[in-house]
């Protein structure tokens, strides 16, 4: 596990400048580059708004902003797209880079810090554009703001132990491959993003105590939208489990890593 | 320093779980076997020395690859070990992580960066990286509008720009123009006078030739040969008959001259005598001169009935290299219906145009152009010769051209 990263860190030129890379080639030849980043969640963003708001927007206690609706669609969204960049990139990661990995000696690890570090880079960007979004709708988060960071990383720690397990048997079972993005689907809609816990039924709320994404998305709109701090207790057991799963991941990595090269 | 690599008893199978759950399983619970193992590499022993070029060579899937890969590290063995001192710079394909639409510089960047050299190192290397490539002001242009040829450039300059103290090539060489392979083996021979170790994979014998000092033949995962250059080549050259006539034996051995003659064929046609002859007188020559009139004499001796018998002849220097060759079936001189008992006599008189040197004549009784199709007899270097200046004046190389200078002079005039 040391070793891991102290290779991580003689290659951190690598690193950093893969991700530079992996930004320059986005904005050369197209004519709004990175905007498109940042555009894709904002389109998202906007078709649910424009969808739903009309029918949910009343739902949102507390709250007097006439565009709430589309802040805690927002909120939800920030966080999301942060663990579905991950867990989707990750998911392929191994396998895109086969040439790679079979012609050259390097690393192995630096290819999912990469992806998080790129991923970091995307969702930065979506969160000042957001912040610029909620400026115009005239809505100023709080101090709470400041906690953010905790959240991302969190969420960062579970998208990653969960890819990379993933990502690597992906490359033995390529089946997962295919799932995995209609999991993801699920996931997506099985977590009070577009719509508020409240609206489901009792009976089957509880239900929703099973989602891990849960605690993180919450933390958003309640940072995002409410001025809360998160739900540290919540938010613990989750931190727990992406430790859990993301050392899990690691192992699992360093045991498939030999074999991997001969499956690709 | 230069680097140093020992490689012991290295296998490399591929396993067949059967089902990858059993695979999986395998990696917490080491007691699980998998159903079948596939060795593509077994017991594979070599080393190479400090300074030393060796040559790798064999026919594909012989497991060349595979030795790179356990070699530089890029696979693990299942067992033995692989052994490196020294820094190890890989070349097993050029351009890779190229990226189309970043500038040949912003390339040599990130892919010195995935060889694991950091920014200042990179940056100190940038001038003479951009002068080796050659690529001029395309050198900050996206690399989709280079040619093929530029960007093997650009990438062979990357790979070469720090010195290491083991090159590890393969194959990488053969694309890109004349210009450029020149280039890239002049690059490589400086290193090696430099004192860099350097393991070599081609399919060019003239490269393994030129550059090694030892050469390894692979075979069906394992070291079939390891010695001097020639002996694995034209050892090499036998096997790939081999491989179409079951039949067929090869046998070496050193010649007291120093030449190594290699004999392989299935002995449907044997040469029974060779030799060298003055043209007009017939005497038997050991050394011919300089614009000597000359006659290669051979005599075949026929074993078995043939649909068809090409005789071919190569002439070789002292390093290896052909300086000339033919054979009948080029010259539409295909003797048919052969039969068995029969005895022929190729004669092929011509001035002998060679430069001073020692020569060789390795003759070859095929059935078609190439010796794949049927090699009743191939002998490498079975005839040895001297040729000496004695009539002509004083000239270099191995070529005796009919050339003479024609000089003129002239008193320039000057306007006054």
């Amino acid at each position: 596990m040391f070793g891991m990263l102290s290779a991580a860190w003689r290659y951190r030129f690598f690193i950093f400048s893969s991700i530079k890379t992996e930004l320059q080639t986005k904005f050369i030849r197209s004519k709004l580059g990175g905007l498109w980043m940042i555009l894709h969640p904002l389109s998202q963003v906007l078709i649910f708004a424009f969808v739903l708001s009309a029918v949910l927007s009343a739902k949102l206690p507390g709250i007097d902003n006439q565009y709430a609706y589309a802040i805690y669609l927002m909120s939800g969204t920030l966080g999301w797209s942060l663990f579905a960049e991950i867990v989707n990139r990750c998911l392929t990661l191994f396998i895109d880079n086969g040439n790679l990995l079979k012609k050259l000696v390097f690393p192995k690890i630096a290819l999912p810090l990469i992806v998080t570090g790129s991923a970091l880079v995307n969702n930065t960007l979506l969160f000042v554009a957001i912040l610029a979004i909620f400026g115009a709708l005239g809505h100023i988060p709080g101090v709470e703001v400041f906690w953010l960071p905790v959240l991302m990383v969190v969420n960062i720690a579970l998208a990653l132990g969960l890819g990379l397990a993933l990502g690597v048997l992906n490359v033995f079972m390529r089946d997962i491959g295919q799932i995995v993005p209609v999991i993801m689907q699920f996931l997506f809609w099985f977590t009070p993003i577009v719509y508020m816990a409240n609206i489901i039924p009792e009976e089957y709320r509880n239900w929703l105590e099973f989602n891990p994404l849960i605690p993180i998305i919450t933390g958003y709109q309640n940072i995002l939208l409410y001025n809360h701090a998160p739900d540290w207790a919540g938010l613990g057991v989750i931190a727990l489990i992406a430790a859990g799963l993301l050392a899990f991941a690691l192992l699992l990595f360093r045991k498939a890593s030999p074999e991997m090269v001969d499956q690709l | 320093m230069s680097g140093e690599l020992h490689v012991q008893n290295l296998g490399k199978s591929y396993r067949q779980w059967g089902s990858e759950w059993r695979r999986m399983a395998s990696w917490f619970f080491p007691f699980i076997a998998p159903r079948e193992e596939h060795w593509v590499l077994k017991d594979v022993s070599f080393s190479i020395d400090p300074g030393e070029a060796v040559g790798v060579v064999g026919q594909n899937g012989a497991g060349k690859s595979t030795l790179l890969k356990l070699i530089t590290g890029t696979t693990s063995p299942t067992q033995g070990q692989v052994q490196l001192r020294g820094r190890v710079a890989a070349i097993l394909e050029l351009g890779m992580g190229f990226s189309p639409d970043l500038t040949g510089r912003q390339n040599a960047y990130h892919s010195a960066g995935l060889m694991g050299y950091s920014q200042a190192e990179i940056e100190r290397a940038m001038p003479e990286i951009k002068a080796f490539a050659e690529v001029g002001e395309y050198f900050d242009q996206p690399v989709r509008t280079y040619s093929s040829g530029m960007q093997m450039r650009v990438a062979f300059s990357v790979a070469t720009a720090f010195k290491p103290d083991l090159l590890i090539v393969d194959e990488a060489l053969s694309v890109g123009d004349s210009y450029f392979q020149h280039k890239s083996f002049d690059r490589m021979r400086q290193f090696k006078e430099e004192g860099v170790s350097i393991m070599l994979v081609t399919h060019s014998m003239g490269d393994i030739r030129s550059l090694c000092d030892r050469a390894i033949l692979l075979d069906k995962g394992r070291v079939l040969k390891d010695g001097q250059p020639d002996e694995v080549v034209d050892y090499y050259n036998a096997l790939i008959a081999e491989k179409e006539n079951a039949n067929l034996n090869v046998e070496q051995r050193r010649e007291k001259n120093g030449w190594l003659l290699t004999k392989s064929g299935t002995g449907e046609a044997r040469v029974k005598k060779l030799q060298l002859l003055d043209a007009v007188s017939g005497d038997e020559l050991a050394a011919a001169q300089v614009g000597q009139a000359v006659e290669l004499r051979l005599e075949a001796s026929i074993r078995m009935d043939i649909p068809n018998l090409v005789l071919g002849y190569m002439i070789r220097d002292k390093q290896g290299h052909v300086i000339w060759g033919t054979n009948t079936w080029h010259t539409r001189q295909i003797q048919q219906d052969v039969k068995s008992g029969e005895t022929i006599v190729f004669r092929l008189p011509f001035t002998c145009t060679l430069g001073p040197g020692s020569y060789s004549v390795s003759p070859a009784l095929v059935s078609s152009d190439t010796h794949l199709t049927d090699n009743y007899e191939w002998v490498d270097n079975l005839l040895v010769f001297d040729v000496i200046n004695v009539n002509q004046e004083y000239f270099i190389g191995s070529n005796w051209l009919d050339a003479q200078f024609s000089i003129s002079r002239q008193q320039e005039e000057y306007a006054q």
